[in-house]
């Protein structure tokens, strides 16, 4: 059965759609048919940072508006044959967005896909509203910073009383995915720690996504993280948080950077 | 270790004071969640109740509360134009 999981967080920059790319990625390499929507109307990025930019024909808003069929809409990623993109319309209109054509989108792709994973954009607006309406599971990406950390409480919050789920008395099933974290300046008790954030939050892990160069790396070449280098630190990451959607049970760790020799004798630091 | 490594002139931890502060901001936001704005309500049917009396400019009624430790205070204020304070009378 289909799963429709929105990637929110509240507060901008923390990681959404760098997430959901490498969320869609893993879950599509384990086998699975994967859609990822950009619900960002006005400010897409998604298409960038999966290095579909220049595919892009039809959206999002033009699907909704009856412009175009869902089929002309979707863009099938070069590297893996059963992931797909969705992508958002640069439209200035934010009422484009309607809650009749996401709630039709998103029925119809479920008859489609395995996952649909919806990337909310920032802030508590409509296109936010929209991103988590119709979920069965929420990924709530927070850094261990303190803006960061009240911004998904707020997010929580609504996931536990604006959804379909919640309105109908069942629950959304909601994961933090703890992102940027420096794990020797949480030791240093320089940041949050990720017992701090849960505690908090009162919500279960996902996974922890180190601090790392590797990230900006795939993002500069329009490549999700777990494809662009399947052996860095935050790949491996998510790769484990992408199994735990699927319910394995993987045991919680932060991976940690693997120097190189050359990294080594040239005292590189790792990030 | 972590004590040992400020002992030895490392800069304080600052993650307690982020996890305290988030702590005693988020219950108190969690509190207002449940009832969504109770003024704006309250402001309303006060508003409502009031105009059935008397003709009033709505932008002229404030409704505010002052949470106290053991007693909060509803304050509201209506402002009448004397104008039809007078016509009022007359009509009585």
């Amino acid at each position: 059965m289909a799963k429709v999981l929105v990637v929110t967080s509240g507060k901008g920059g923390v990681g959404k759609t760098t997430s959901t790319a490498a969320l869609g990625a893993a879950l599509a390499q384990m086998g699975e048919k994967v859609v990822v929507i950009d619900f960002d109307v006005g400010l897409r990025n998604l298409d960038l940072v999966m290095g579909a930019e220049r595919r892009v024909v039809f959206d999002l808003i033009n699907v909704v508006q009856g412009i175009a069929k869902l089929s002309q809409a979707l863009i099938r990623d070069k590297r893996l044959e059963n992931l797909w993109l969705l992508p958002a319309s640069q439209t200035r209109d934010k009422d484009a967005l309607t809650d009749d054509g996401v709630r039709s989108i998103i029925a119809d792709l479920r008859t489609k896909f395995d996952w649909i994973l919806c990337d909310s954009p920032a802030g508590i607006e409509r296109g936010a509203t929209l991103a988590m309406r119709y979920a069965d599971e929420a990924v709530i990406v927070t850094n261990p910073e303190v803006s960061s950390v009240r911004d998904s409480d707020r997010i929580i919050g609504m996931l536990d009383s604006k959804t379909v789920k919640a309105e109908s008395g069942e629950r959304v099933e909601k994961h933090v995915l703890i992102t940027r974290y420096d794990t020797a300046r949480a030791a240093r008790g320089e940041m949050l720690s990720i017992e701090d954030v849960l505690e908090i939050l009162a919500t279960p892990l996902l996974g922890i996504i180190p601090e790392s160069q590797d990230v900006l790396r795939a993002s500069n070449v329009g490549s999700p993280v777990t494809l662009n280098n399947a052996n860095s630190a935050p790949a491996r990451a998510y790769s484990d948080a992408a199994r735990r959607l699927m319910g394995e049970t993987v045991t919680m760790m932060v991976p940690v950077e693997r120097k190189g020799l050359m990294d080594r004798l040239l005292g590189r630091r790792a990030a | 270790m972590m004590n040992l490594l400020r002992l030895l002139g490392g800069r304080p931890a600052t993650a307690p004071v982020a996890r305290e502060r988030l702590q005693i901001l988020l219950a108190h936001e969690r509190g207002l969640r449940g009832q969504p704005d109770l003024l704006g309500v309250l402001r309303s049917e006060i508003l409502a109740v009031v105009s059935r009396h008397v003709v009033l400019d709505p932008e002229k009624v404030t409704v505010r509360m002052d949470r106290g430790k053991n007693v909060s205070t509803l304050e509201v204020d209506i402002e009448v134009p004397n104008s039809l304070e007078r016509s009022m009378a007359a009509a009585t």
